[in-house]
């Protein structure tokens, strides 16, 4: 059966990895073609680690980098931005040959996937 | 990460408040093409007579952050002095066959793209040593992408004053409602710093935000 594989990662298992770890698994599985959709997203400073990754990588000849679509982050109680670690939302990773964002606001992201 | 530095980024804002610095670095960030460098200009003629660099109209033109120390700002009686880093525009993905889109030969393209993502790299790592952000965004697009996602993310998980930029106001389908509307949390200015329209009202929010 011919189709582009989705790896849908909870948030159980996001929270248990160090963040280069979650990095480069998500990095590799998109350079292998898949799509990940992650549960809890990124933190802001994984998602510019993320492009700064990605850009180390891009070869020009079958990797040109990332499509990325995040929601931005909900607004946070006073103590929680005091001390809590700030959380994306739901995320959607993919090479950016094969994904293409269609359209995204506060809480929809419309993706085209190219099989 | 370094304990210090975690402190820094989770408490730096409250240090801020009681030992301001009497210079602030400013980063001028936003997507390729959306005017960071006419911006940059705009700024360093009307407050020193010089330029920082050459726009174009071929995305990834600024390679390398460029740096601009001691531009002093005065509005309404309050004075700023800045330093200005102009930095390539962000991006996930790069892909050499755009370039060719815009007449460059292959190995011209090929060369770019490589310099281009070298330029999202330092981009990237200058978040780390800057006072402040100018979001400059191309009124005429959608705001709500990755790149604006994530560096205003990044300025407000480092407690670091952030102020929106809704360049090219002079184009009929500009709508800086929407930017305003897609960042509800940040001041917006609109502005055309081609051809410097508003542009007063954007130096008063600086002094504003950044004073």
């Amino acid at each position: 059966m011919e189709g582009v594989q989705m790896n849908l990662i909870s948030k159980d298992m996001l929270e248990r990895m160090p963040s280069m770890e979650k990095l480069r698994m998500i990095l590799d599985s998109v350079k292998e073609g898949k799509i990940v959709v992650l549960e809890t997203g990124l933190t802001p400073e994984e998602e510019a680690k993320l492009i700064e990754m990605t850009m180390l990588e891009i070869d020009h000849e079958k990797f040109i980098g990332i499509e990325v679509e995040s929601y931005p982050a909900r607004e946070e109680s006073f103590l929680s931005k005091l001390f809590g670690k700030r959380k994306g939302r739901l995320t959607v990773i993919g090479p950016a040959n094969r994904l293409k964002t269609l359209e995204k606001q506060e809480d929809v992201i419309k993706a085209l996937v190219q099989i | 990460m370094g304990l210090m530095i975690a402190l820094r980024k989770r408490f730096g804002f409250i240090l801020r408040l009681f030992f301001k610095k009497d210079k602030m670095r400013i980063g001028i960030y936003g997507p390729p093409n959306a005017g960071k460098t006419t911006l940059a200009n705009r700024i360093l003629r009307d407050w020193t007579g010089d330029i920082i660099g050459s726009p174009s109209d071929v995305p990834h033109e600024t390679r390398r952050a460029r740096l601009r120390e001691g531009v002093k700002i005065e509005v309404d009686g309050k004075s700023l002095t800045i330093d200005i880093v102009d930095t390539p525009g962000l991006a996930t993905k790069i892909d050499f066959q755009e370039f060719l889109k815009y007449g460059l030969e292959e190995e011209e393209a090929r060369r770019r793209a490589k310099e281009a993502t070298e330029g999202v790299i330092e981009a990237i790592k200058w978040l780390d040593d800057l006072d402040g952000v100018l979001l400059v965004m191309d009124a005429t697009e959608d705001p709500f992408t990755q790149v604006n996602v994530t560096i205003v993310g990044n300025m407000e998980a480092r407690k670091l004053p952030l102020l929106i930029v809704a360049n090219k106001i002079d184009l009929p389908t500009a709508s800086p409602a929407r930017i305003k509307s897609a960042f509800p949390q940040h001041p917006v200015v609109p502005i055309s710093a081609l051809k410097g329209i508003n542009i007063d009202s954007l130096y008063k929010a600086m002094a504003e935000r950044f004073g």
